[in-house]
């Protein structure tokens, strides 16, 4: 299989948005789950993206990446044309869809890409859903007509005002709680932002998922790298998640755990990905 | 066992061969026994701690000829009902003393798909070697006949010399055939299934081929261009092999009958599920199930940190828990990945490890301490949520369990706790759940594990598992003498 890229766009400095042929998953993804990427086969890394969109009829599915490290940075150089080595899945358990009644949806920075399929099939399921995005400025908001056109209510925030609210999401997400008691949340973003949104929500009992990026290799739940403490159980975010309630989600030893690699010489994407996403929503 | 060098034991073996290559016809069983046995040539132990370098170099000719005339060729042939696949030894064997190598290889592939692989890493001791007359008669089971080192000696040098041949292949019979996982029984379904003239497809969840020989079995005790080579074999027989595929993902095994059409199924999984301690500070970093830390040395190749992207996590004190060959899989990586220091942590005494004696013994002479009779309590981490130090608690051996052997009996208050930063849980594997999740028809038992009947047959018609996705985590063999059982049976319901 040939996993070509058909169209590829920049939506941000660093974000990337491409579509790759990759028929089987287009048809058989749901919703919350991700593939496993690698552009060599031989020396290559393992990268799980989530699967933000896909395409039936075109056989394609659409990827957003942000250049973290190694592997990133060369995908964000591939053109129409050229070719992933390896794109395998939909891997991960789907998000479960249904009607719960109001929703909240909750994106940070390149998290907006993992939750668009989800704020997309909750619309579909007649949920009424509240969108709130943010990011540290105005050029690192990505899908903003998207995921504006499946909302009933549509917020943006950012760190410095240069787009929509001044301030972090958990802002806008405590007055909904306030005012009118949303039946669910879902916080995708980076692990600080995700935590703190379920910290948020947890006073009012507002039942929180959040979808973890944890360190893994394979992704088919055989090396356990990225276990979690959800509770008092421990999970496989490849297998059992992505997704988890994020009160649940030991959070400190998740976002250690993020940063295992940090002191190897070589190119370990997750914890520059870590650094640079607490670092933007600081 | 000291170590003695390749050219040592070569000279050795030249002289006996010497002695007695003429007077072959006429040596009697009592003398035959009285043969010294052959030592596997290995690298120099402390040049090989810093390398991938397959560590058994394998027999010279001349050893490999003065190790088969130590066969007495008995009536009974005990050593064939302990191969899981049936091998003929004696016949291959006899060949070899012969100094008839191709037709030893012949003889061999009649049984075997992949005799460099279980030359190398079958546990031979605990099957055909057993059971051989000779280490019986010895009253030594380590002084049976190298049957497996004569294996890989003639896979050797059949791959050497290009001799293979591709087995034929009946008249195709348009009947699709889908193999699920490309470990040892999954390569042997696909093999006999496609002998028989089948339409096999051969899918992969990973970028590489070999299930556990890639992933798991490091590169030093098994090279993968011995795994490339007798994959390789496939590909010619017109065994369709599809990488990055993951059926209960990317397609379900119901789709693969319905869609795709396929009239039968075999699931060859494995055992790819790390069971942890369920200790405290199991989740810190610097803890690593074996099968992550073999999967990226292994697979991903993070050992070349020249090219690999895949990083390897820098350790200076490493502690291994298990006993198994896994374990010893683990610690041999980790020195070769620059560790300090390696201890391997075992409740029992060396005595009762699962481990193959040989595997425990180069791991000795390569420097892994053994701590016995030692399990770890908890695991200590220091204010960034790294491993600090290990508490460990000391055992006493009681009374033999029902596995025979001696239970480990934990000594009260005698804790203490060890530096160490490193953490390598290898204590075993469950089921992969990948296909049994989606699949829920097929029957399993409370382990995870899939039932079959004796043939191989699944609770779904049509659908058949073997390996360690029935068996548990067991070995390479077991998994290939599963998988020729399910061929046979596969073979069999294609028919009516």
């Amino acid at each position: 299989m040939k996993h070509s890229i058909t169209f590829k766009k920049q939506l941000s400095e660093a974000v990337y948005m491409i579509k790759v042929r990759a028929p089987l998953i287009a048809e058989g993804r749901k919703a919350g789950q991700f593939v496993m990427v690698m552009i060599d086969e031989d020396f290559g890394e393992r990268i799980p993206l989530t699967i933000a969109d896909a395409d039936v009829a075109e056989g394609t599915i659409t990827l957003i990446f942000q250049i973290v490290g190694q592997t990133t940075q060369e995908m964000s150089k591939l053109n129409v044309g050229d070719a992933l080595a390896v794109v395998v899945g939909p891997l991960g358990t789907p998000t479960h869809i249904k009607k719960f009644g109001k929703v909240v949806c909750v994106g940070g920075g390149i998290g907006i890409a993992p939750l668009h399929p989800i704020a997309q099939a909750l619309a579909k399921a007649g949920n009424e859903v509240t969108t709130i995005i943010g990011a540290r400025d105005k050029s690192l908001i990505i899908l903003e007509e998207e995921m504006q056109s499946i909302a009933n209510n549509f917020i943006v925030c950012t760190d410095d005002g240069s787009a929509g609210r001044k301030g972090l999401v958990t802002e806008p997400l405590e007055e909904i709680c306030k005012q009118d008691k949303p039946d669910m949340v879902i916080a995708i973003g980076p692990p600080i932002m995700m935590k703190f949104c379920a910290l948020t929500t947890k006073p009012y009992n507002v039942k929180t998922l959040v979808s973890l990026n944890s360190i893994m290799v394979d992704g088919t739940g055989m090396c356990g790298g990225c276990r979690v403490d959800i509770g008092d159980q421990v999970k496989f975010v490849c297998v059992d998640g992505p997704e988890f309630d994020g009160h649940l989600v030991n959070w400190d030893n998740m976002i250690a755990r993020l940063n295992a690699f940090k002191p190897c010489e070589s190119n370990c994407r997750m914890h520059k990905a870590a650094d640079k996403k607490a670092e933007e929503y600081k | 066992m000291s170590y003695i060098c390749p050219q040592d034991l070569n000279v050795k073996a030249k002289e006996v061969f010497a002695d007695l290559n003429n007077k072959q016809d006429s040596l009697k069983a009592k003398e035959r026994m009285q043969i010294p046995l052959q030592e596997m040539p290995v690298l120099e132990p402390k040049q090989r701690g810093t390398n991938q370098e397959e560590v058994a170099i394998g027999f010279t000719k001349e050893q490999a000829m003065v190790e088969a005339m130590r066969c007495i060729q008995c009536k009974n042939k005990p050593c064939i009902k302990g191969c899981p696949v049936g091998l003929k030894i004696p016949d291959f064997i006899c060949k070899i003393a012969e100094g008839d190598f191709q037709a030893a290889a012949d003889i061999i592939q009649q049984d075997s798909l992949l005799p460099a692989i279980c030359g190398r890493v079958c546990p031979q001791e605990n099957q055909c070697q057993l059971y051989c007359t000779v280490g019986k008669s010895l009253k030594d089971i380590d002084k049976a006949v190298g049957i497996g080192r004569l294996e890989r000696f003639v896979a050797d040098w059949q791959r050497k010399n290009k001799t293979a041949v591709i087995p034929t292949i009946a008249k195709e019979t348009g009947k699709k055939i889908a193999v699920i996982g490309s470990g040892p029984a999954g390569l042997v379904v696909s093999a006999d299934c496609r002998r028989a003239g089948h339409d096999v497809t051969l899918f992969e969840a990973f970028h590489k081929l070999g299930g556990v020989m890639r992933y798991g079995i490091p590169e030093f005790r098994l090279p993968n261009d011995i795994v490339d080579y007798e994959i390789a074999n496939l590909d010619k027989m017109g065994v369709k092999i599809v990488k990055n595929f993951v059926v209960g993902k990317t397609r379900t095994i119901e789709q693969l009958k319905s869609i795709d059409g396929f009239d039968a199924i075999f699931i060859g999984t494995g055992a790819g599920l790390p069971i942890f301690m369920g200790i405290e500070g199991e989740n810190l970093i610097g803890v690593f199930a074996a099968n992550e830390y073999l999967t990226r040395a292994n697979l991903m190749r993070a050992y070349d940190t020249e090219h690999a992207d895949t990083p390897m996590f820098k350790s200076k004190k490493v502690a291994v828990l298990g006993g198994g060959n896994v374990a010893m899989d683990a610690s041999r990586m980790a020195l070769r990945l620059g560790a300090e220091e390696v201890n391997v942590i075992y409740r029992r005494t060396i005595a009762e490890m699962p481990a193959r004696k040989e595997e425990v013994a180069h791991a000795q002479e390569e420097g892994v301490n053994f701590l016995e009779l030692q399990n770890v309590k908890r695991i200590l981490g220091d204010k960034d949520s790294k491993v600090r130090a290990l508490e460990i608690v000391c055992y006493e051996l009681g009374e033999p369990d029902n596995s025979g052997r001696r239970r480990p009996v934990e000594i009260k208050n005698s804790e203490f706790e060890i530096e160490m930063d490193t953490v390598i849980v290898a204590i075993g594997n469950g089921s992969n759940p990948l296909v049994t999740q989606t699949t829920p028809k097929l029957k399993t038992d409370k382990r995870g594990n899939v039932i079959v009947d004796e043939a191989g047959a699944t609770s779904i018609e049509g659908v058949f598992a073997g390996g360690d996705i029935v068996l548990g985590a067991a070995t390479v063999i077991l998994a290939m003498g599963e998988g020729r059982k399910a061929a046979k049976a596969i073979n069999k319901y294609l028919k009516n």
